[in-house]
């Protein structure tokens, strides 16, 4: 049975739904109210805050920290600076992957690490020979993620920290009302967003602080259905989802590599060892078998589906995680691939997928046919490939500093 | 702007010239006092067709619109007053107030329009059908139009030719019973005509407030991301990217003809611009009486153009406000007022709202619609203050005393507006920061829409379709060759729908005018 996290006593009478699940272990707010839509919206047009303690946590502290960080982890952890968060994934030594997550250098020889799938037996197998020791935090920290274009304006009025200067993946520690935080500009959302860390015993007081500073900017408690939109948005896979970790499958088919699901860029492969660089380094040279795709399905097409019953053409709200098979554009009897998850994108107006195709397809702009059920009756629509990141809108990076340049830039240019 | 991008993304070389130094006409965002961006016209989005957002690809424009969750109807009478939420079971409930039936009716009545909706919607994203013509192009629109009304089946037939004749309130009657009910949902029936919710061919107008369509939803209602200015934005965006050119601060003085055809226009600067066509996106009598004259058009045309009606009847009320407002009925803060707030508390304070119109004077107890956006989109508005927009009806153009005389009676028209809502928002008076009043004199006279009617004429009955705006040139062309017109003046009329636009710009590309 899940138990509640620290900041259950404020989320619970907020969820007047109902709607909740098991999310590790975790009682999760699936959406506060029954429609999740505005909470959708708060992401991308002000700011919601959504509780990820439920992610698991470890410190890795030591002298040795990063050289065996850099030993388990598929990116090298040495050129990872103080003050700078990581994303990447792990493999086992068949180059499949484990989990993703991030690793942030909070200070000199100590790091923070999230992963989704418990990882701490994992990581302990390969500390022998180093100086690090591994201290699973994840029932001792809570974490809240304040996502959205008002996110930092919220915390500008109440952390010490210069929150015009905390760069993209950048993290820092400071006080928020007096609360002792770590403050990452880190998020599942893919726009401007922040991930607060603190010790359980200030969660409520930093769940108040926040809801009472974030009042004029629509702070908006949001649940993992909203969440689940945007994240798909971002083109940002999940574990358990778009792939699943290779130490629990039985077959090889269900296991994934980086390279195949779109994290070949989190691999450095030219450096001392690391869990997975000999299968790695030879995917790389020959090339992978699957690709992770982004997929726009013509709306048209199924309009015309759904017309042809007497229906109108009808979204579900909410994204979708069942496997949807694919077909080939030229032999509907070809299967190519699957999409993972999808949802109707009310920002972009598109209806979106994340799937595995195999790598020939992996061409922007190739036709392939999805699988749509309409009158529980099969039909196919045209799906067209694209890159995985569908948004990533400018403010997810900027700085404001920066910013006043470039619109005066801009300024000027259109005054010519 | 979304006939310009059409015909710009067909490759035309396209010219946009707008007056003022904003684009958007009705639909645009200004910072109206320091911190505080209003809608300052049109003030939600709904409508706009999905397929043109798709076509011209607004979303990757910055076409941004965030759904309305609730309807409030806030009441004087003790009780809580009516909110319509997205939430269903909620709805039936709030409604089982005031009636069990209207309650459970409710979703039967969502049916029916959704049924018709299917239908109008081959009306709105096809030209006007010419039913005098016998071109087998023309037949075969009537034909197709013909099988969409079959496949309706003969109840909805039915339903569709009453919809077509009755008044808001008799469509409604067919339904609901209870008038806390009606009274809010008639309101669509009269929004920008001068005709009452008990006036025949007022349900047709309901209908069209209800085709909207949010991501697949249909009948919501959203907020433009930073105002309505937004989605003119978004548009003109798309039109660039194709290739257009927009210029700003270019009032266009007059159309030149040459033999009875378009040859260019002439700014108020004097500069001559030559072109092969000419679209014009002003109202059809500014356009063609305007901007071309009368002694260049047949008598005929002229005639019709002249009875064409406009008749604003609405006016604006843009608040900054200090604080929310605390609505007696429903106090604090809360989802409430994150959606659409409707003064309209029974059938007969709509109707006689109307009754003082008639007679050439401003509602002493008006229809108000309102949204506070600025809940939804901090951007709006500095933290913790707020904008308030009201839509107010009605505000006859032709006062009694002379529609040039608004100047005078604007702002005893703005305390009015101010002391009806405060009966029901008691705090309103303290929390007024500033105000902006816009009778249909000043819409005309700050955006060019004739009477300041925000239709480019009414949407009733026998100005709507073939007929619109005038018979036999329902289909974008005027008497002038080379001269279009592409605003909500044509069919199938506003609303930030962008039918026009796309239509217009479509008959041009399939005529080779261009």
């Amino acid at each position: 049975m899940p138990i509640g996290s620290p900041f259950y006593e404020r989320t619970a009478p907020l969820c007047t739904s109902m709607n909740w699940k098991d999310w590790s272990g975790y009682y999760a707010v699936c959406s506060f109210d029954t429609i999740h839509i505005p909470e959708y919206f708060a992401f991308r047009h002000s700011a919601g805050m959504i509780d990820v303690t439920p992610l698991f946590k470890y410190r890795v502290k030591g002298k040795d920290a990063s050289a065996f960080l850099s030993r388990v982890m598929v990116k090298n952890i040495d050129k990872l600076a103080v003050g700078r968060v990581a994303y990447l994934c792990w493999c086992n030594d068949e180059g499949k992957i484990i989990d993703d997550g991030t690793v942030m250098h909070v200070s000199e020889n100590e790091f923070f690490v999230t992963s989704a799938d418990p990882s701490y037996l994992w990581l302990s197998r390969f500390t022998r020979g180093f100086d690090a020791t591994i201290e699973d935090v994840t029932d001792s920290i809570a974490g809240l993620a304040l996502q959205g274009p008002t996110s930092r304006e919220i915390l500008k009025q109440c952390v010490d920290i210069d929150m015009d200067n905390l760069k993209f993946f950048g993290i820092c520690e400071g006080k928020l009302d007096n609360i002792p935080v770590r403050v990452s500009r880190t998020g599942y959302t893919g726009d401007l967003g922040y991930e607060i860390w603190t010790e359980n015993a200030n969660a409520l007081k930093l769940w108040d602080a926040l809801m009472t500073h974030g009042k004029n900017y629509n702070i908006t408690p949001a649940g993992l259905d909203a969440m689940d939109m945007t994240r798909i948005e971002a083109g940002l896979i999940l574990n358990g989802a778009d792939y699943y970790n290779a130490s629990h499958m039985l077959i090889a088919e269900r296991m994934s590599t980086p390279y195949e699901l779109g994290l070949g860029w989190t691999v450095n492969l030219n450096r001392s060892n690391f869990n997975g660089q000999s299968a790695l380094r030879r995917e790389n040279e020959e090339g992978s078998m699957w690709a992770t795709v982004g997929l726009d399905i013509d709306w048209s097409e199924l309009e015309a589906v759904c017309n042809s019953y007497g229906l109108p053409p009808e979204v579900d709200g909410h994204a979708w995680r069942t496997s949807i098979p694919i077909y080939d554009n030229n032999n509907y009897n070809k299967q190519v691939g699957y999409a993972t998850s999808g949802t109707w994108s009310p920002t972009l107006k598109k209806n979106i997928a994340i799937a595995t195709i195999q790598k020939k397809y992996d061409v922007q702009g190739t036709r392939v046919q999805f699988e749509v059920t309409v009158e529980h009756t099969r039909h196919l629509v045209t799906a067209i490939v694209g890159p995985l990141q569908f948004f990533n809108p400018e403010r997810k990076r900027s700085n404001p500093a920066l910013n006043r340049e470039i619109n005066q830039t801009t300024l000027a240019q259109s005054i010519k | 702007m979304v006939c310009a991008a059409y015909l710009a993304k067909a490759g035309r070389k396209v010219l946009v010239l707008e007056r003022r130094h904003v684009l958007g006409g009705a639909a645009v965002s200004e910072e109206v006092f320091p911190g505080f961006t209003f809608s300052v016209m049109s003030y939600v989005v709904s409508l706009f067709r999905p397929h043109i957002i798709r076509e011209l690809g607004l979303a990757q424009h910055g076409y941004e619109v965030i759904p309305m969750d609730c309807t409030f109807t806030p009441s004087l009478n003790g009780d809580k007053g009516l909110a319509r939420w997205s939430d269903a079971a909620l709805t039936r409930r709030e409604v089982s107030v005031f009636s069990k039936k209207d309650a459970e009716v409710y979703p039967e009545f969502s049916r029916a329009m959704t049924q018709i909706s299917a239908f109008t919607k081959q009306v709105i994203d096809n030209n006007a059908p010419d039913i005098t013509s016998m071109h087998p192009k023309e037949l075969g629109n009537m034909l197709r139009l013909g099988g969409a009304m079959r496949d309706l089946g003969p109840d909805m037939m039915h339903l569709n030719t009453k919809l077509l004749t009755m008044s808001a309130v008799d469509f409604l009657d067919m339904w609901f019973e209870s008038e806390r009910m009606k009274a809010p949902m008639s309101v669509s029936g009269i929004i920008g005509t001068f005709q009452g919710v008990r006036s025949p061919g007022t349900a047709y107008v309901l209908l069209h407030h209800y085709m909207g369509e949010l991501d697949g939803a249909f009948r919501s209602w959203g907020f433009s991301k930073g105002g309505t200015g937004g989605v003119s934005k978004a548009c003109a965006r798309a039109a660039e990217s194709f290739g257009a050119e927009i210029r700003t601060e270019a009032p266009v003085s007059s159309i030149r003809t040459k033999n009875g055809r378009a040859v260019g226009v002439v700014l108020e600067n004097g500069d001559e611009l030559d072109a092969n066509i000419v679209v014009s996106n002003a109202d059809p009598r500014r356009t063609l009486m305007g901007m071309v004259g009368e002694d260049q058009l047949p008598e005929d045309y002229v005639t019709r153009l002249k009875r064409y009606k406009f008749r604003g009847s609405s006016g604006k009320v843009n608040l900054a406000l200090d604080a929310l407002p605390n609505f007696k009925c429903r106090p604090g803060e809360g989802p409430h007022l994150a959606g659409d707030i409707t003064i309209a508390p029974s059938i007969d304070y709509l109707e006689k709202a109307y009754d003082e119109a008639k007679y050439g004077a401003y509602s002493q107890k008006p229809f108000i619609d309102m949204v506070i956006p600025s809940l939804t989109d901090p951007s709006v508005a500095p933290p913790g203050k707020h904008v308030m927009s009201c839509f107010v009806q009605y505000a006859p153009y032709h006062l009694k005393e002379g529609a040039d005389k608004w100047p005078e009676h604007r702002e005893a028209f703005g305390d009015t507006v101010i002391d009806t809502l405060s009966d029901y928002i008691p705090n309103l008076k303290d929390i007024i920061l500033h105000r902006q009043v816009l009778s249909p004199w000043d819409i005309e006279q700050k955006v060019g829409l004739t009477e300041g009617n925000i239709f480019q004429g009414e949407l009733s009955l026998e100005q709507l379709l073939f007929q619109r705006p005038v018979p036999g040139y329902a289909d974008y062309t005027t008497p002038i060759k080379d001269l279009w017109l592409c605003g909500s003046g044509t069919h199938p009329g506003g609303g930030i729908i962008g039918s026009s636009g796309e239509l217009s710009a479509k008959t041009i590309l399939a005529k080779n005018a261009v």
